[in-house]
């Protein structure tokens, strides 16, 4: 599947909560338990997206050309959004991930967890990984 | 008396007549900044409709009348507060700016190596840091009165602490984070006693409790508008005369001056000595509405019926924790309190549980509140806390006990 059809997937599951904050909040919550664990010494400040609130782990692997994504969040919430990312992009090629204009979170009305990148790691989680795949990227070439 | 009128008080603040994702906004977010009454709000429009101009010397009639507002507030301030004259209550942009001014000006010109600084543990940043930068300037040293798990000071450890070398004592009057309300004449007049001089930081307690800082006989006093419910960008230094005027000027510019040349400057008398600059004009003058109307209803009154809100409250989280095997856990108990909780909830994050609330409408405040060094004393990341005031409701409580029951259930499934 292409990286929109994985967002237009996860905005279909949404629309079940009707705009409904609270139940979306418990359905994001019970999707980050089904994150795999991160292993522990994987979780370490090099691989740490820092918020305010919220902290955010990112470790990625290249093999075959793909980008492997282990994630994992101190905060519920952010777990379950950091599991759709990982949704979308685990498995992907680093231009599959440097084209994706992310829009599910603006279609779950989840937009505001990227406005205060003070507050959340999300935002700079995004443009990590970004990073990440530029790095790979570029290496392959 | 204001649960009696609590429709009408409700009707003055027009704010919270409003819906957040779908439901009644609840406002519970106090402690970080209250919301303003419309008296507040049309001094503001009044003042920009009609009598905008720069305050001090100048001979036409709008900079009077601007002036005179603007010095109005100063009386009025002088009166909530019980200072000795206007001239000791010096404007500023908030509370945080009171604190940096002393640092800067008094413990620039007081503070020697050796010398020593106390504050607490439970000190917003604001009463940390800019005695941090000016004691590590000078040689000095910070020390800090610790706290037990109630979240009170060790008074038996301040008293120890103190010494000839204690030039200064900042203290925070009523905890931002845990409500908690310290003996602040015991801990000045402990000071006075080795000659140290005595700094509150009032940013929570001005809207709580009555405030005599001649009967207290504390040497400063830093005051926030905007959690008194005025406008933000507007505050208080009150300094005792004979402590001020032996202060070297903060900034300079215009307005603190007597007379320039290029050889030398003479400096203004207190309070403009210290408020360099056109200041916050506009929201000062607006402020004043917001000190009349606390005064209209009485501390007293607003005291009381905030401190019924917090036993209810804490009432509603006691039978919770019967339902959910004690799922909620208060942080902070202290004997002395205002209407300040903090708790955090077992198996969920604050940052979540505040995201869950702010789903239901309802605004609290989640994190370390600027008190790092506490959380680290609770060995906690941060917690959630619910403040309230004067417009708050018994059934606006009920709407948040509510949704903690489903959230502590959720969590503890």
């Amino acid at each position: 599947m292409t990286t929109t059809e994985i967002q237009n997937n996860i905005i279909e599951n949404f629309t079940l909560f009707d705009g409904d904050m609270e139940q979306t909040l418990f359905y994001l919550m019970d999707l980050g338990k089904k994150l795999p664990p991160m292993p522990e010494d994987h979780k370490t400040d090099t691989y740490l997206v820092n918020g305010c609130q919220s902290k955010v782990w990112v470790y990625p692997s290249y093999t075959d050309g793909k980008v492997w994504l282990e994630v994992d969040s101190n905060t519920d919430i952010t777990k379950g959004l950091i599991y759709l990312l990982r949704e979308i992009w685990n498995g992907k090629t680093p231009s599959e991930i440097l084209d994706t204009e992310l829009f599910f979170l603006d279609k779950i009305g989840m937009n505001r967890m990227i406005g205060s990148q003070r507050s959340n790691g999300l935002l700079s989680m995004i443009k990590q990984i970004k990073m990440y795949a530029l790095a790979y990227q570029v290496k392959q070439n | 008396m204001i649960k009696s009128n609590i429709d009408t008080i409700r009707a003055n603040f027009p704010i919270l007549h409003q819906e957040v994702n779908g439901k009644p906004l609840v406002y519970f977010d106090n402690a970080a900044t209250t919301q303003k009454p419309k008296q507040v709000i049309e001094a503001l429009n009044q003042y920009y409709l009609k009598d905008n101009a720069n305050i001090h010397r100048a001979a036409h009639t709008l900079a009077s009348r601007a002036t005179d507002y603007f010095e109005n507030t100063r009386r009025t301030i002088q009166a909530f507060i019980n200072a000795n004259e206007p001239e000791e209550c010096i404007f500023t942009k908030g509370v945080t700016e009171s604190i940096n001014l002393v640092a800067q000006t008094w413990g620039r010109a007081n503070l020697n190596a050796g010398d020593e600084v106390i504050v607490t543990t439970m000190e917003h940043h604001s009463n940390i840091v800019p005695w941090q930068m000016i004691c590590d300037e000078k040689g000095a040293k910070l020390r800090v009165v610790p706290i037990n798990q109630n979240g009170e000071l060790i008074m038996e450890a301040y008293e120890e602490m103190l010494s000839a070398n204690t030039k200064l004592v900042a203290c925070v009057w009523v905890s931002n984070a845990l409500g908690t309300i310290n003996p602040v004449e015991k801990i000045i007049n402990l000071a006075h006693q080795v000659g140290a001089k005595v700094l509150l930081d009032g940013a929570q307690a001005c809207s709580h409790l009555n405030v005599d800082v001649q009967k207290l006989d504390c040497d400063f006093l830093a005051i926030s508008s905007h959690k008194l419910y005025g406008p933000t960008g507007v505050g208080v230094l009150y300094g005792k005369r004979e402590v001020l005027e032996t202060m070297p000027p903060y900034h300079g510019g215009g307005e603190m001056i007597k007379e320039v040349t290029f050889e030398k400057t003479t400096y203004n008398d207190i309070p403009y000595k210290f408020e360099a600059g056109t200041p916050n004009i506009g929201d000062v003058i607006a402020f004043r509405y917001a000190l009349d109307y606390l005064t209209v209803l009485g501390k007293e009154n607003v005291a009381d019926y905030e401190l019924q809100l917090l036993n209810y409250f804490v009432n509603g989280v006691n039978e919770i924790n019967k339902q959910t095997n004690d799922a909620i856990k208060l942080i902070g108990a202290a004997k002395s309190k205002v209407a300040v909780q903090s708790f955090v909830i077992k198996n969920m994050h604050p940052f979540d549980v505040g995201m869950m609330l702010d789903a239901k409408g309802i605004a609290v405040r989640t994190g370390h509140h600027c008190t790092q060094p506490l959380m680290q004393f609770f060995e906690l990341e941060g917690t959630i806390r619910v403040s309230f005031a004067l417009y708050n409701t018994f059934s606006e409580i009920d709407t948040l006990l509510q949704a903690l029951t489903s959230i502590a259930k959720y969590a503890n499934r």
